[in-house]
């Protein structure tokens, strides 16, 4: 079988490039807002409550009035704290986060108005390399937001980030890794093309869920939040951090959470494929990706109303001795199945 | 006689699940139906009651600012300033001072009248001791709960703010609600 494998060495003009750029901020920066009013909305209904109904129609406007709150707030720090790192941690936060947003596809190569246009940031071709790198940078913005802050609640913030990223990494890891080899490419453009036949969360169901687990732990939400843990380290690494610095953080959960969702789209749900030979115009595609992003986020905020938080060696030995064998097991017949 | 359950008693498994494999399947299982519960959640809907605009309703005997009564048919208080009510309250907020009613200036239907009675309703701790203190149902607990202000000096209800009917009326309790 052979699949039409991405151009992955077919570039735009650089001022393609920089428009596309553009519009992928302003479209997830015009989300984000929304996505923070969705959550808590459901999350309301989850437990009989309505949620922020107050500012603006519906308290669509919640975020703005939040926003304004948090900018007009005196920017403080302890005196135990390390200046430079203590401002430079959320930032490099935001800087990892936003960076996989570059690898999320939207579609295909599209022409629009004669010039040939990837609906992607970029098509590298390590794709999900990058976004574990990016991973990998990302717990280096907590651990040091956590660590310059002087203060015990964010140390032991950061040191559980730091393990728990790391043991959660591996599984999430080796469970793309059985979709690369059935894929045979790196490529997001590529996997997504490959599953014109049957979408990867059908033969990859095990990968799935560990992806998918792994994913809750890799960006801090519920069950796996025993970095923010509130009732026990008050609110863990950004304990110390209040207005633009604690939105910083909150901004990088919440793109971490599109990012991961985004992947978990173009790795398991088809990216903008639709199932029963649907063929919509190319124009379709971006809204199909985000309807499926939506599911995840719907999931992401679900099992957060959900599950309570465990504990934390609890979370460590099921990272290492459930996940991670599982995630091995998984590789493993996958690879047998795919080379007989 | 072995011991049988009623229908209403749930099974729970009181021990983790043999072997990382099995209690790994029963997690899984088990958060399914978590999800379930919390989804009916959804489906109930909400049960807030949006303050500002819609209240609580009370139930009959609920107690609330008080209220001082007229008689309907010839308009005169029914307050004998006794001082009874002032006597009982355990927190001490309640102050009459009685006069003597005239032919010309009836205010009550006894002898004496209340020139003053006044209320401090921030002291008040609502238990009701003057409504059963009271020889002439004169004073009841009303069903207002809605008692802030600005100064404490304007907690101190008058005469006749504790006649006036109050502004807005709180919703009371159906039979059987």
């Amino acid at each position: 079988m052979s699949f039409p494998i991405a151009a992955v060495t077919y570039f735009e003009p650089w001022w393609i490039q920089i428009i596309k750029a553009l519009i992928i901020f302003l479209i997830i920066f015009g989300v984000l807002p929304m996505l923070t009013v969705y959550e808590r909305k459901l999350l309301g209904r989850f437990q009989h409550r309505y949620g922020p109904n107050r500012v603006g129609p519906f308290g669509l406007l919640q975020p703005m009035a939040e926003i304004v709150k948090f900018a007009l707030k005196e920017p403080f720090r302890p005196t135990t704290s390390m200046g430079f790192l203590f401002r430079a941690a959320p930032a490099l936060s935001i800087l990892t986060a936003v960076g996989g947003l570059a690898l999320i596809p939207w579609g295909p190569v599209t022409n629009i108005f004669g010039t040939n246009v990837g609906l992607y940031g970029i098509d590298v071709s390590v794709g999900p390399l990058y976004v574990f790198a990016l991973g990998g940078i990302s717990f280096y913005g907590i651990l040091l937001g956590g660590w310059a802050s002087g203060s015990k609640y964010s140390f032991l913030g950061g040191m559980r980030a730091a393990a728990q990223l790391i043991s959660y990494e591996v599984s999430q890891g080796l469970a793309l890794v059985g979709v690369l080899i059935t894929a045979q490419t790196l490529s997001l453009v590529g996997i997504v093309n490959a599953q014109r036949g049957m979408w990867y969360f059908i033969p990859q169901v095990v990968g799935f869920l560990i992806f998918m687990v792994a994913s809750f732990a890799e960006t801090n939400r519920a069950p796996f939040d025993l970095v923010e843990a509130d009732a026990e380290l008050v609110g863990g690494y950004f304990t110390e951090y209040g207005g633009t610095g604690f939105v910083a953080y909150l901004f990088a959960e919440y793109v971490n959470m599109i990012v991961v969702s985004g992947i978990a789209t173009t790795i398991f749900l088809g990216g903008w494929l639709l199932p029963f030979g649907i063929h919509p115009p190319t124009w379709v595609d971006p809204f199909v990706v985000l309807a499926k992003m939506m599911i995840f986020m719907t999931l992401f905020i679900w099992i957060r109303a959900t599950l309570p938080r465990l504990r934390y060696d609890q979370l460590m030995s099921f990272g290492w001795k459930i996940l991670l064998p599982l995630a091995t097991l998984n590789l493993l017949v996958t690879a047998i199945i795919v080379v007989h | 006689m072995p011991y049988e359950p009623g229908p209403d008693v749930i099974e729970v498994m009181r021990h983790p699940a043999k072997g990382p494999a099995m209690s790994t399947l029963r997690v899984f299982g088990e958060t399914l139906r978590g999800m379930k519960t919390t989804l009916a959640r959804v489906a109930e809907g909400p049960l807030t009651i949006q303050y500002p605009e819609e209240k609580t309703p009370v139930y009959p005997r609920f107690r609330g600012r008080h209220k001082l009564h007229k008689f309907e048919d010839t308009g005169l208080e029914k307050c004998v300033g006794c001082s009874l009510c002032a006597a009982a309250c355990p927190s001490d907020c309640i102050r009459v001072v009685a006069a003597e009613n005239t032919p010309d200036n009836r205010v009550s239907a006894g002898e004496r009248y209340a020139a003053v009675y006044e209320i401090n309703l921030s002291r008040c701790i609502f238990c009701g001791y003057c409504e059963v203190a009271c020889p002439f149902d004169a004073i009841t607990m009303g069903h207002d709960y809605e008692l802030s202000d600005y100064t404490r000096s304007d907690l101190i209800f008058t005469k006749e703010m504790l006649l006036a009917e109050p502004l807005e009326r709180t919703p009371l309790r159906t039979e059987g609600e």
